[in-house]
């Protein structure tokens, strides 16, 4: 967000492809984005929209039939062009993931000591009591009572939100600067999730730490997110503060999405799930990709895509005729 | 979310409480695991333990029988079974106690056995992982080599390395463990085209950790259960080869002797002399169906939703 500091990770044109027999999927189409340090930036968008691609991009982790353009600056370093062998010194040490699910992110044939310890070995040059110290030192961090007990079982003898924490743990082993959260929370249930989002806050809150959350839950957007980068078809639509951006969202796909969620101080009635489906990433449609789905399609719209401008300080969006327009200075829209 | 805040406290604290009543004692491994539902396996821990007395007379049994395997008995030749003369087994043409013989026979067997599991074991899971993750042309190019090793006829090999290796038994058996690892390659292959999609190979490759040690650590580990049955399967199968390479003569050399040597010299005095083929080929028996058993009662083990 802010302008002068040079920014943690940055995506440029960044594009990811993938070459398949009914033809080329374009999950990523273009994006750009910066995170700054310590930042926490929320990614939503519904399946298919290119999120979770993205970042496996950026850790090279994509399928063998991908193909990626652009760049991917991270402190002054292409991560793109790197190897995989380069790759393996930046990640688990600078940059690391949190996947989704706990109950195969850790390996059911190994104590969960060894999984932990691995990392610092790799990274840090760590070895036997020294390594075995920090890994305990870290399970006590993310708040697993009886650590001591814990560091010397097997993944399946502990629970859901307690594996996840196991999986925090892993990825906070080596102080990075950066962690990248893929959907931390689908897995766990509403009680854990609540622990887990607030675990992320204070760790990242204490060491500086930049948290790009991938998720499709607003709810745990809201609770968490300094920013949110909403996507849809590979590109981004409305980036904005959070704060501002549920308020008063600028794109018409942002305000479907917000009002596609079950709230509790609503009727049922109120939800509108959004009509049609997510656009086919073989053949996207011409123009906005959320034209056909769109309630203020224009002419325009199906002819032009519309570029990511700014709508307001420190807000951008995608849209033709966005809620929010920067010309005018107002918050009322071409629509209202 | 504060919102839930009592909510969520009252259920935290049942959640740590529930959390303190886990019952205290060793981790429980994978192997572990699979080591107590097997020991609830009446056949499979009958089975261990005959195979196991197999084992150890085999090992400690030529030591402590009267006569030795070559020396003859000038006093009986072809000698049924008897007590009172101490061949308990009987005597062969040349005076031989078939009792140590059989014993003898019995340790060169599950020697070569070991020797050509071990090999094959090691070369075929170390291959099977490799080709199955790197997938891709690596994979193709490997996997093609396997089928060509298939289909090439497995007597002209034994005869191409017995030429090689000329007499010796145990270098012979080596190579024969190289002919071996292809069903296991395959086995292991599949098993980890499966396994690198997991989401934890994923993870320690987000982690910075080599290919090579992701397939070491992370691969190789939880191939154990297959790896084990096919195993103990392939042990009684050389036992087999053994003794069909021994009845073609090509196996154990005299005076040395194994049980499929036993056998084809046994099978020749049928009618004159039926013990020298019904107990060494009852041993191979016995231990063939103790091996059956106990593969049988590890795969049940390891993957007790199969049963």
């Amino acid at each position: 967000m802010n302008a002068t500091i040079e920014p943690l990770l940055t995506l440029s044109d960044y594009t990811v492809r993938f070459t398949t027999l009914d033809g080329t999927v374009n999950a990523v189409n273009g994006l750009d984005l910066a995170v700054a340090r310590g930042e926490t930036v929320a990614v939503v968008g519904e399946s298919g929209s290119g999120k979770s691609q993205t970042f496996n991009g950026v850790f090279g982790l994509l399928a063998r039939n991908a193909e990626t353009r652009g760049a991917v600056n991270f402190e002054g370093r292409d991560l793109l062009a790197m190897s995989s062998k380069e790759l393996d010194t930046v990640r688990g040490a600078d940059m690391a993931m949190v996947f989704q699910d706990p109950m195969t992110a850790l390996n059911p044939a190994m104590k969960i000591k060894h999984q932990l310890i691995e990392t610092l070995v790799i990274h840090k040059g760590l070895k036997g009591k020294a390594a075995e110290a920090e890994a305990l030192a870290i399970m006590k961090k993310v708040g697993i009572p009886e650590a001591e007990r814990r560091i010397n079982q097997y993944p399946h003898e502990l629970s859901g939100g307690m594996r996840q924490r196991v999986v925090i743990a892993m990825a906070l082993l080596c102080r990075p600067k950066l962690i990248v959260a893929d959907e931390p929370t689908t897995a766990l249930d509403v009680t854990i999730q609540a622990q887990i989002l607030d675990l992320f806050r204070d760790l990242t809150a204490d060491a500086g730490t930049a948290l790009i959350l991938i998720t499709h839950d607003l709810g745990v957007v809201a609770g968490i997110a300094d920013r949110v980068v909403v996507m849809y078809a590979g590109r981004i639509v409305e980036e904005g503060p959070v704060d501002e951006l549920f308020a008063r969202p600028a794109a018409p796909y942002t305000a479907a999405l917000l009002r596609s969620i079950p709230r509790v101080d609503r009727d049922a009635d109120a939800v509108q799930p959004i009509g049609g489906r997510p656009p086919d990433l073989i053949n996207l449609p011409r123009g906005c990709p959320f034209n056909p789905r769109c309630g203020f399609t224009k002419d325009k719209c199906r002819s032009e895509r519309p570029p990511l401008a700014d709508v307001a300080p420190g807000r951008r969006a995608a849209c033709w005729s966005p809620f929010i327009d920067a010309a005018a200075g107002t918050a009322e829209g071409q629509h209202a | 979310m504060s919102l839930y805040a009592g909510k969520r406290q009252a259920l935290e604290e049942a959640f740590i409480e529930r959390d303190d009543a886990i019952p205290r004692g060793k981790p429980r491994s994978v192997s572990r695991d699979a080591l107590r539902r097997l020991r609830a396996n009446k056949a499979a821990m009958t089975a261990i333990v005959i195979f196991a007395l197999i084992v150890i007379a085999a090992i400690v049994g030529p030591h402590l029988v009267p006569y030795d395997f070559e020396t003859p008995d000038w006093s009986a030749f072809t000698a049924p079974p008897s007590i009172e003369s101490g061949h308990y087994f009987g005597t062969d043409q040349n005076g031989r106690d078939l009792l140590a013989r059989t014993l003898y026979g019995t340790r060169v067997s599950l020697l070569v056995a070991l020797i050509a599991t071990t090999v094959s074991v090691v070369v075929g899971v170390l291959y099977g992982a490799i080709a199955g993750f790197a997938g891709g042309r690596v994979d193709s190019a490997m996997m093609r080599f396997v089928d060509v090793m298939y289909a090439l006829p497995y007597i002209l090999f034994v005869i191409l390395l017995m030429v090689m290796f000329g007499r010796n038994v145990f270098l012979l058996f080596a190579a024969i463990g190289l002919l071996e690892w292809l069903t296991m390659a395959r086995i292991v292959r599949g098993q980890t085209l499966s396994l690198k999609e997991k989401e934890f190979v994923e993870a320690a490759r987000a982690g910075g950790v080599s290919n090579f040690a992701i397939i070491l650590r992370h691969i190789v580990p939880n191939l154990v259960g297959p790896v084990v049955i096919y195993a103990t399967l392939t042990i009684p199968e050389i036992v087999v080869t053994e003794s069909f390479l021994s009845y073609l003569g090509f196996g154990v050399q005299e005076p040395l002797t194994s049980l499929g040597t036993l056998i084809s010299e046994g099978a020749a005095a049928l009618g004159a002399a039926d013990w020298l083929l019904l107990f060494p080929g009852g041993v191979l028996i016995v231990m063939l169906l103790a091996l059956a058993f106990i593969g049988d009662g590890l795969r049940d083990a390891f993957d007790p939703k199969d049963r």
